[in-house]
């Protein structure tokens, strides 16, 4: 075990890098140079102290870790109360991992007002880190919320054209689901007087408020996950967003409903996810399959991957109503993976887009002739988004599949068919762009990657090929916890059943 | 037989002091030159600080007096700290503007401190005869400041609106107190709860009476449908008054509503809950979709400050200790916010020249990004996005929402939240998104930077230590749950 406070670290040590670049003095460039190395060196700390805690974390136990509680709201039943366990600590390893990524991406493509920037990434980590360490649901939703306050900036200051109206929407809609998780966090500490995680997930919430909960929690997170029909902000969200906005968004910020699903609803309200789980799979499905077909008509490179992102996570909602230990395990993995492949598929387009600005597929062709480092990454993570077996999206569909095969064989054959649909959008896509005759003169003109853009791609690389080939490194510390919620999730409905009679 | 008892002069000590201390700065602003006002809006302060000072030093102290009309415990104590603290402070920021606008005359301060004895008497009110000589007392400054500008076509308007609405109120007080008194014969607030205690049917006389002094009240606090004057007001007066009127005499209505309906009229809760509700709905509703088409900062805080007040409410349709304790914690944050957000309006000014529009507010991220910064911490807080302290107090007022049952309130409450968020966010943007046609000033009056400030840091750090905010509230709000 580790002695320190070493959550409450890695989730403030950002605003110490806020503070240091707030007090960063001189002229434009040199303020700008060295928020850049700042922030740079800041998330890099941030990282190492997360894979440091990683290390130290019992990769066989259930629980809670490395758990600190201190006094909040004295006379309420509120405190401030970290944990982690299998399934939040990797998101918080991926938070960490994806913020010096995002910086990086960053490094020439912002000008302007580069230490805003930065300091809106690194309170944007704040967030992000602290959302999956909390243990406490006044707490967690102070980081849930609080994430919009920099990704509205970040959209709104640094995004394109229309980045107003994608920066609105994304506020608006994403506080619209907030506050009715609100309502509910409030209603589940009236009944039980706490608003401690841990014991919640313990609790017996009667049927009837467990339905209401659910549907309130489900507005929350359907938006952020974001299932269909409240998916819309996203492709605004992403073709507005700066490059970096776009890979922490589909990298971190979507998986904040999959794991909330994980950890508040599944846990407290069994019965409920029960109840609505033939709702949660035609929502999964219908996403699975209508984006796909919308991604298929995309002109846009962004847009498309955002309507593949949204594909992906039906996979994960899929994965985790089927309350199978493979559909559950194939969900998170699907997860990470998608906040990998998704990240670097993001970074694929920002590369592009740096040398030519504009994400209209059209405009692109003949990319391998003249970048072909460029293309060998772009097409790893293309096929890893397809989900070719070696690569990490394998391991995540098809264990959803094996997970949803054994409940719903319906559900499982029409998501299937988004599989097939997933490779035709991105083998088209991937055609479009990379191959074809190379005639445009300024396409001609790009160059290839450059060795910051390697540095970026290749530790990104490096983790699809070690989650496509030894999956185990990330499923065997992950299964407890969620073996947990399984246990919990047929033992209350088990009991909740009426007995059947014998004959 | 005691002919004459012997008023406990402790109790009032804080509302004798400052009155004493009204009537020498009046003494002396009348003696002396037109040119003295920094000397007595100094003395003003120091008048406020020091009535703070003994309500502090006495805090919490409880009891009636002068045969029972007037009242003291944590409740008012309380209250009364907010109220001077906020009328100290306006009365700070008032200064550069007033002398700009040469408006500084030497009756502002004046004003302001009697009207701030009048606040204080209203919270202490335990009659209806002392409600209603301390709302007056509040009210008749208030008019004149409004007026204040005398120059002015706007002020004037704003001034004579407020009066002719506020005369309107004071009569439906008034009438509602006669027909309260003829159906209950009684005016003390205790007489009233023991009269209508454990009465299965409520006579409709009472229930009108009831209503009538809940409609005067709700004028105070610009509750929907008593808001119409708000937005022109706010609008029209100048803007430190605005601010003053945005800051402290919200506080003492809403802290005498919340005495009323809970001490005299505590057992009709099922019978005032549903205008409560009513008016906290309208309310919320209200501000947060009028304020969208705004363009003058001025009208668009007024609409905010309706909804707050809806807001508010919700607390007191809760009508339990944690929903008093959620009043007492919101409208303690909303006037942190108010303070920050009038600070910036106050620094608004083009070549010298005070300015009021949103789109004046355009580019500012990039010229004076500190101020910026504040500007978006108070909206955002007044939205209720967390980790601000707007947050909290909203989180406190659905509690008690929800505590009490209400769940269809509380819906509409968070959903209005949302459309209001709006708005705030309308303004960020324009500072952040957009550039500068024209720039504004830099602001060059370290008084307001200081307090503006302040009230940021309040509102930014709040979350690490809310408990004593939370503790005096408790207190507070304990005190007046028998």
């Amino acid at each position: 075990m580790i002695a320190f406070p070493v959550l409450s670290l890695i989730t403030f040590l950002p605003l110490l890098g806020v503070l240091l670049l707030m007090t960063v003095r001189g002229d434009e460039k040199s303020v700008a140079g060295n928020a850049r190395s700042i922030a740079l060196v800041t998330s890099l700390a941030v990282f190492a102290l997360s894979v440091y805690m990683y290390m130290g974390f019992d990769k066989a136990s259930a629980d809670f870790q490395f758990v600190e509680a201190r006094s909040w709201f004295s006379g309420l039943n509120i405190f401030y109360k970290m944990g982690v366990d299998g399934i939040s600590v990797f998101f918080i390893l991926l938070s960490t991992l994806l913020t010096p990524i995002c910086i990086l991406a960053s490094w020439e493509s912002i000008q302007k007002r580069v230490r805003e920037y930065m300091i809106a990434f690194l309170l944007l980590e704040t967030m992000m880190v602290g959302m999956f360490a909390a243990l406490d649901l006044v707490l967690f939703y102070v980081f849930f919320e609080g994430v919009l306050l920099p990704m509205f900036l970040i959209i709104g200051v640094w995004g394109g054209p229309r980045r107003v109206y994608a920066a609105f929407k994304f506020f608006l809609y994403t506080l619209l689901g907030s506050v009715l998780l609100l309502l509910a966090v409030l209603a589940l500490y009236h009944q039980f007087g706490t608003t401690d995680i841990p014991t919640l997930m313990q609790a017996s919430v009667p049927l009837e408020m467990q339905k209401w909960i659910f549907l309130a929690f489900l507005a929350s997170f359907a938006v952020k996950v974001p299932m269909w029909p409240v998916h819309t902000w996203l492709p605004d969200a992403h073709v507005e967003a700066p490059t970096a906005g776009s890979v922490i968004l589909a990298g971190v910020l979507l998986k904040m409903g999959g794991y909330g699903f994980l950890r508040l609803s599944l846990p407290m309200l069994p019965q409920a996810s029960e109840y609505f789980t033939p709702l949660m799979f035609t929502l999964s499905v219908i996403a699975v399959i209508y984006t796909s077909l919308v991604a298929l008509a995309q002109e846009d490179m962004k847009k498309l991957i955002a309507y593949s992102s949204v594909a992906h996570m039906g996979f994960v909602t899929l994965g985790i109503f089927t309350l199978t230990t493979q559909g559950m395990q194939g969900a998170m993995f699907q997860m990470l993976s998608h906040g990998v492949v998704s990240a670097a598929l993001f970074l694929c387009v920002g590369v592009v887009y740096d040398r030519l600005h504009t994400r209209e597929i059209g405009r692109y062709g003949g990319l391998v002739k003249n970048m072909p480092r460029y293309a060998t990454a772009f097409m790893i993570f293309m096929l890893a988004s397809v989900g070719l077996p070696g690569t990490s999206g394998f391991v995540g569909e098809f264990l959803v599949l094996l997970g949803a095969y054994q409940v719903n064989t319906l559900a499982t054959a029409l998501a299937a068919t988004g599989v097939v649909l997933g490779a035709a959008y991105m083998l088209y896509l991937y055609k479009r762009v990379v191959f074809g005759e190379l005639t445009r003169a300024d396409v001609k003109a790009m160059t290839d990657i450059s060795p910051r853009e390697i540095a970026i791609f290749v530790p990104l690389i490096a983790l699809v090929f070690w989650m496509g080939i030894y999956p185990s490194s990330f499923i065997d510390p992950m299964a407890p916890a969620l073996e947990k919620i399984i246990t919990r999730y047929n033992e209350a409905n088990a009991i909740s059943l009426p007995k059947e009679v014998q004959p | 037989m005691i002919l004459f008892e012997a008023p406990n002069l402790i109790l009032a000590l804080p509302e004798l002091v400052l009155a004493v201390l009204a009537m020498l700065l009046l003494l002396l602003s009348v003696a002396g030159k037109a040119e003295n006002y920094r000397l007595i809006a100094k003395m003003g302060v120091f008048a406020l600080m020091t009535a703070a000072a003994v309500t502090f030093n006495f805090y919490g102290q409880a009891g009636t007096t002068f045969g029972g009309m007037f009242v003291a415990d944590n409740f008012s104590s309380y209250m009364k700290l907010l109220v001077l603290a906020g009328s100290a402070v306006s009365l700070l920021m008032a200064t550069k503007y007033l002398e700009r606008e040469k408006t500084n005359r030497t009756e502002y301060p004046v004003l302001i401190v009697f009207s701030t004895l009048g606040m204080m008497l209203m919270i202490s009110a335990n009659n209806l005869i002392s409600l209603y000589m301390a709302l007056e007392l509040q009210s008749l400054p208030l008019y004149v400041l409004a007026a204040i500008q005398r120059d002015s076509v706007r002020s004037t308007e704003a001034g004579l609106k407020y009066f002719v609405l506020g005369a309107l109120s004071s009569g439906l007080l008034l009438y509602g107190s006669s027909l309260i008194y003829g159906f209950t014969g009684a005016t003390g607030f205790e007489q009233i709860a023991s009269a209508l205690q454990g009465q299965t049917a409520v006579s409709l006389g009472v229930v009108t009476g009831m209503v009538m002094i809940l409609a005067g009240l709700a004028f105070k606090i610009s509750a929907v449908p008593f808001h119409m004057w708000a937005p022109d007001v706010y609008e029209g007066a100048p803007t430190p008054v605005t601010a003053f009127f945005a800051i402290a005499p919200k506080v003492a209505a809403i802290a005498l509503i919340t005495r009323v309906f809970m001490g005299p009229f505590g057992d009709m809760a099922e019978q005032w809950r549903q205008v409560i509700v009513a008016l906290s709905i309208a309310s919320m509703a209200l501000g947060a979709v009028a304020a969208v088409t705004q363009t003058n900062i001025k009208r668009l805080l007024a609409y905010s400050s309706i909804g707050h007040m809806g807001y508010a409410l919700i607390g007191l349709a809760a009508a339990d200790k944690a929903g008093i304790q959620g009043i007492v914690i919101y409208i303690t944050i909303y006037m942190v916010m108010s303070i920050g957000a009038f600070c910036i309006v106050l620094m608004m000014k083009q070549k010298d020249k005070m300015v009021e529009n949103i789109s004046d507010l355009s580019g500012l991220a990039k010229q004076q990004p500190l101020l910026a910064l504040a500007m978006s911490v108070m909206m955002f807080s007044m939205a209720g996005i967390p980790p601000l302290a707007g947050f909290f107090g909203k989180l406190f007022i659905f509690q008690s929402a929800i505590n009490a049952g209400l769940y269809t309130l509380a819906v509409i409450g968070v959903l209005t939240s949302v459309v209001a968020a709006y708005y705030y966010i309308r303004i960020i943007k324009v500072m952040y998104f957009e550039n500068a046609e024209e720039e504004l000033d830099k602001a060059a009056d370290t008084g307001l930077n200081l307090i503006l400030t302040a009230a940021s840091l309040a509102v930014v750090f709040f979350i690490l230590l809310p408990s004593p905010l939370l503790a005096s509230a408790g207190a507070a709000a304990q005190s007046l749950i028998k």
